[in-house]
C-alpha cells in the first residue's frame, strides 16, 4: 500500500484509495455495532441482567434495529438553532475521527498510511473533534447542550495535554513518531512491552484517554443525570447517530493506539507464541482495552468538573512531564 | 397498653408542664395571650393552648427562646377551616427533652390572618404558603407568600369549606 | 473585566435527577449557582381535599400514592392516627404483621435511594444491584397482600391479611441474605474515592439549622441529633426491640449516606427480632365498629417513615370522614433546606445535594 503514495495520483490509484476507505469504513462500521452490543452485553453481565437477547440469535442484531430505528426517525432541528452549525457540527466531529484510523499499524504489513509522523497526526487531527461537540452544543441553542459542550470543550483542551506529553516518553524510547516503528521498538514478550518502562507514562495515557473519549468516570459533558444528554441533546435521527458513531469510532482509535503504544501491537505475549499471527495478537489486547473501558463504565461514578480539572492540570500533567524527564535521563544515562 | 398507675403519672406530667408554659407566656408576654389551655386526651395528651392573635408573633419568640421551654423544632403546621372560624395549629418540639406542644391561633374567617413566623421557625415558610394557598389565610410577615401547590392563576381556596369547585362533575 | 452572564436554568419538571416532577429554577453564573426556587405542586391531587369527602378506609389506598416509595408506613400513619382517637387496641399478630411490613419497606425505601442516588453520582450498577434486591421485597409484598407498590394492607384496627403459609420463612431467609447484599454494597461503593470525592463536605449544615428548618430522619440525624420517634416516643410494638439509631457528627451528604446504610442493618436487627417474638396465630383484626367514627376532637401522631417523620392530624366531628386531614409530609419539610444549601454550589452539586436529601415528590405535593 505505501509504495501508493509514493507514484502521482492517477485515477487508478485513486479508485483503490477510495475502495481501501469503503471497506475500513465498513470495517469501523462493523466494529461500532458490535462494540456497542459487546459494551451492553458486558455490562449487563455485571450488573446481573442479560443485555440485550431479543432481536437476532443472542440479540446480535439489536444495534443494527437500533441503527435502522435512527435512521428512520424525523430529523428534528430546534426552531431557534444555528441551521448551518447544527448540522456542522456532527461532521466535524465524526470525519476527524474516522481520518485518524489511517494511521494505525494492526500488523506489519497492514497499515493504510505508513506516515512518519503519525503519532503527531494523531493527536492533531483528534483536537479537531472538540470543535464539532463545542459547535453541537452552542448551535442548538439549549442551555443544557452549551454547558455540555463547554464541558467538552474545558475538559478536552485539558486533556489532551497530558496525553501527548506521556506519549512523549515512549517517543524518546523509540525514536519515531512513526506507529510502526514504535511497534517494531518493542520486543516480543510482554517484558519487552513499553508500559513497563513507561509504567508512568501509561497510567497517565490511560486516565487521559479515558477523558478524552468522554467516558465513565470523565462522562461530564453527557453527564445524563445533571445535564440530560450534554450537547447532544437537541440531537436526533441520524445527526445523533453521527455523534454516536463518532464516540465509539473514538474508543476504535484510543484502544488501537494504547495497543499499539504501551501493549506491543501485533507482538505476541511470550516469545514462543509468535507462531499465531499478529493481527490476532492485536486483536486480542485490542478488545482487553475495549473491555476494560466498558468494566470501568459499569463500576466507577462520575467525577465533577473542578475535580476533573484539578485531576488533568494539578496530577496529570506534573506527572507525565516527570515521566519525560526521567525517561529523557535514563536514555542519557545508558547510552 | 399502659397500666392505669403509669398512665396518670403521665397525665399529671403533661398537666404541670401545659401549667409551666402557661405560665411562662403570661409573665413574658401578656396576661391575655393564653386564651385556653388543656390536655388534649386525644392527641397522646398533648398539652394544648390557644393563643391569641395580637400576642402570637412574641409568644412564639418567648416559646423559642426561653431556656424552660426551648422549643425549637416545628414538628407540623396545619390549616382548618371549622365553619365558624379559621385556626392555625403548630405542633413544636424541644428536641433535648422531647417534650411537644400544641398551639392553636384563630382568626376570622372573612378576613383570615395570622402573624407569620418564618422568621423564628424557617420550617413554617413552605407550610405558611400551603395554608395560604389552599385555606386563604394571610400571613403578614412572610417573605414570599404566594400559591405553592395550586397554579399561580387559581380561584379560591379548595379546603375551606365553602370552596365551590370550578367544575362541579371534577 | 470579562463578566459572565447569568444564566437562568429550568431543572425539570422533567429531569432525570429531581425524582419526579419537581421543578428548580436555578440562576447559573458560570457553573456556579446564585439562587434556586424549587418549584412545585405539579403532583398536587388534592389529597387532603378527597379524604373530607371518604370514610377513612376509602382514604388508605390514597396514602398509598403520597409516598409511593415507602407506602407501607403511610398505610399505617392513618390507621395509627385513627386508632389513637378511638383507642382501638390493636391484636399482637397484627402489630407484628405491621412491624415487619414497615421494617421491610423501610429496607426496600432505602434501596431505592442508594440506587438511584448512585445513578445521579454516575453509577449505573449500584442502581440495578439495588432493585434485585428491592424486587426481592416486593415479591413478598405481593405474596402479603397482592400488590407490588400500592398496597392498601392496613386497616383501622389491623391489617387485612394474614401473612400466607411460609412467608415468614421467606422474610426470615431474606434477612441473612441482605446482610450479605449490604456488606458487598459497602466494597463496591462506600470506600470508592471518586464517590468520596463527590458527597464529602457536600450539601453541609450544622444541627441548628436543621432543627429550625423542622429536617427529619437521616437529615436531622446527620447532624448530631438522636432523634428516632421508634425510640423517642414509641408507636406500635417498637420498646420491644433492642435496636440502635445510627446518628453521625459531620452534617453532608456522605453522613447520610451512612446513616441510611446503617438503618438497613438495623431495620434487619429489627426484623429478626419481630419474628422470633411473633404470636404463632391469633387475630388480624381488632374489634371495631362497623362504621369507623372517631370522637369529636383532634389528634396529631408522627412516626418515623424512611423519609423522617411522616405525621397526620387529624379533626373528626364524629362522622365516617375527617373534617379535616393534614398530612405532615418529611420530604415537604426536608426539601426547605434545598435553596440554601445550593447557594454557591455547581451544578453538579445540585444533584449530589437534591439526591442526598432523598425526596420523593408525591409526597412533597401530596
Amino acid at each position: 500500500m505505501t509504495n501508493w503514495f509514493e507514484g502521482s495520483l492517477t485515477w487508478g490509484i485513486f479508485a483503490m484509495f477510495a475502495i481501501w476507505v469503503i471497506v475500513l469504513l465498513l470495517i469501523v462500521l462493523g466494529f461500532v455495532t458490535y462494540a456497542i452490543y459487546y459494551e451492553r452485553k458486558v455490562i449487563g453481565w455485571m450488573q446481573g441482567r442479560y443485555g440485550p437477547n431479543r432481536v437476532g440469535p443472542f440479540g446480535l442484531l439489536q444495534t443494527v434495529a437500533d441503527i435502522l430505528k435512527l435512521l428512520m426517525k424525523e430529523d428534528t432541528i430546534p426552531a431557534k438553532a444555528d441551521r448551518v452549525l447544527f448540522k456542522l457540527a456532527p461532521v466535524i466531529a465524526f470525519v476527524p475521527s474516522f481520518a485518524v484510523l489511517a494511521v494505525i499499524p494492526y500488523t506489519e504489513t497492514l497499515v493504510f498510511a505508513n506516515l512518519n509522523v503519525g503519532l503527531l497526526y494523531f493527536a492533531a487531527l483528534s483536537s479537531i473533534s472538540t470543535i464539532g461537540i463545542l459547535l453541537g452544543g452552542w448551535a442548538s441553542n439549549n442551555k443544557y447542550a452549551l454547558l455540555g459542550g463547554m464541558r467538552s470543550g474545558a475538559q478536552m483542551i485539558s486533556y489532551e495535554i497530558p496525553l501527548i506529553i506521556s506519549v512523549a516518553g515512549v517517543i524518546l524510547m523509540s525514536g519515531s513518531l512513526n506507529l510502526g516503528d514504535i511497534v517494531k521498538a518493542q520486543g516480543n514478550g510482554f517484558w519487552q512491552w513499553n508500559f513497563i518502562p513507561q509504567i508512568i507514562g501509561f497510567s497517565v495515557f490511560i486516565v487521559a484517554s479515558i477523558a478524552e473519549l468522554n467516558r465513565t468516570p470523565f462522562d461530564l459533558p453527557e453527564a445524563e443525570s445533571e445535564l440530560v444528554a450534554g450537547y447532544h441533546v437537541e440531537y436526533s435521527g441520524f445527526r445523533f447517530a453521527f455523534f454516536m458513531l463518532a464516540e465509539y469510532v473514538y474508543v476504535y482509535a484510543i484502544a488501537s493506539l494504547t495497543t499499539v503504544l504501551f501493549l506491543g501491537g501485533w507482538k505476541p505475549l511470550f516469545p514462543f507464541l509468535d507462531f499465531i499471527p499478529g493481527i490476532i495478537w492485536f486483536i486480542i489486547k485490542f478488545l482487553f482495552v475495549v473491555f476494560c473501558l466498558f468494566w470501568l463504565r459499569a463500576t466507577l461514578p462520575r467525577m465533577r468538573i473542578d475535580q476533573l480539572m484539578g485531576l488533568g492540570w494539578k496530577v496529570l500533567l506534573p506527572l507525565s512531564l516527570a515521566n519525560l524527564f526521567i525517561t529523557a535521563v535514563v536514555m542519557e544515562w545508558f547510552r | 397498653m399502659s397500666d392505669v398507675n403509669q398512665e396518670s403519672t403521665e397525665r399529671l406530667d403533661e398537666q404541670a408542664r401545659l401549667e409551666i408554659c402557661v405560665r411562662i407566656l403570661e409573665e413574658e408576654v401578656s396576661k391575655q395571650a393564653v386564651e385556653h389551655a388543656e390536655i388534649n386526651p386525644l392527641s397522646l395528651s398533648m398539652p394544648t393552648l390557644i393563643i391569641s392573635k395580637q400576642h402570637w408573633y412574641r409568644c412564639a419568640e418567648v416559646l423559642k427562646n426561653h431556656e424552660q421551654l426551648n422549643l425549637t423544632y416545628l414538628r407540623s403546621m396545619a390549616g382548618a377551616d371549622l365553619e365558624t372560624h379559621m385556626e392555625v395549629i403548630y405542633h413544636v418540639t424541644c428536641i433535648e427533652r422531647n417534650t411537644d406542644y400544641c398551639f392553636k391561633v384563630k382568626t376570622d374567617r372573612d378576613t383570615p390572618s395570622v402573624p407569620s413566623v418564618t422568621s423564628i421557625w424557617p420550617a413554617a415558610n413552605w407550610n405558611e404558603r400551603e395554608i395560604y394557598d389552599l385555606l386563604g389565610i394571610q400571613f403578614p410577615g412572610h417573605p414570599n407568600l404566594k400559591r405553592i401547590m395550586m397554579p399561580d392563576d387559581w380561584e379560591g381556596h379548595p379546603l375551606r369549606k365553602d370552596y365551590e369547585p370550578l367544575d362541579p362533575e371534577v | 473585566m470579562a463578566r459572565t452572564e447569568e444564566l437562568l436554568l429550568n431543572v425539570g419538571p422533567q429531569h432525570p435527577s429531581t425524582h419526579g416532577v419537581f421543578r428548580l429554577i436555578v440562576k447559573l453564573d458560570g457553573e456556579v449557582i446564585t439562587h434556586a426556587e424549587p418549584v412545585m405542586g405539579y403532583l398536587h391531587r388534592g389529597t387532603e381535599k378527597l379524604a373530607e369527602e371518604l370514610t377513612y378506609t376509602q382514604i388508605i389506598p390514597y396514602t398509598d400514592r403520597m409516598d409511593y416509595v415507602s407506602a407501607m408506613t403511610n398505610n399505617y400513619i392513618l390507621c395509627h392516627a385513627v386508632e389513637t382517637m378511638m383507642g382501638i387496641e390493636v391484636p399482637e399478630r397484627a402489630e407484628y404483621l405491621r412491624v415487619i411490613a414497615m421494617e421491610l419497606q423501610r429496607i426496600a425505601s432505602h434501596l431505592v435511594w442508594w440506587g438511584t442516588y448512585l445513578l445521579d453520582i454516575g453509577a449505573m450498577s449500584p442502581f440495578l444491584y439495588a432493585f434485585r434486591e428491592r424486587e426481592m421485597i416486593i415479591n413478598l409484598f405481593n405474596e402479603l397482600c397482592g400488590a407490588r407498590l400500592t398496597y392498601f394492607y392496613m386497616r383501622v384496627g389491623g391489617v387485612k391479611w394474614d401473612a400466607p403459609e411460609g412467608w415468614l420463612d421467606k422474610v426470615r431467609n431474606f434477612i441473612p441474605y441482605m446482610r450479605e447484599k449490604l456488606e458487598e454494597y459497602d466494597q463496591l461503593v462506600s470506600g470508592n474515592e471518586i464517590f468520596l470525592s463527590r458527597v464529602k463536605g457536600i450539601g453541609k449544615y450544622d444541627a441548628e439549622t436543621a432543627i429550625a428548618y423542622g429536617l427529619s430522619g437521616a437529615n436531622l440525624r446527620c447532624t448530631g441529633v438522636k432523634r428516632d420517634l421508634r425510640k423517642d416516643q414509641p408507636y406500635s410494638i417498637y420498646d420491644r426491640f433492642t435496636f440502635d439509631v445510627p446518628v453521625r457528627e459531620e452534617g453532608d451528604c456522605y453522613a447520610r449516606y451512612l446513616i441510611r446504610m446503617e438503618e438497613m442493618r438495623q431495620s434487619l436487627n429489627i426484623l429478626e427480632q419481630a419474628l422470633e417474638q411473633m404470636p404463632d396465630d391469633g387475630d388480624i383484626m381488632a374489634k371495631i365498629p362497623r362504621v369507623i367514627r372517631p370522637p369529636e376532637g383532634e389528634a396529631y401522631v408522627g412516626i418515623e417513615s424512611p423519609r423522617g417523620e411522616i405525621g397526620c392530624y387529624l379533626i373528626s366531628r364524629n362522622k365516617p370522614q375527617p373534617y379535616r386531614l393534614k398530612f405532615r409530609r418529611p420530604s415537604f419539610f426536608n426539601l426547605q433546606i434545598l435553596p440554601e444549601l445550593l447557594k454557591g454550589e455547581s451544578m453538579t452539586n445540585l444533584i449530589a445535594i437534591l439526591g442526598g436529601i432523598d425526596i420523593v415528590v408525591g409526597e412533597v405535593d401530596c
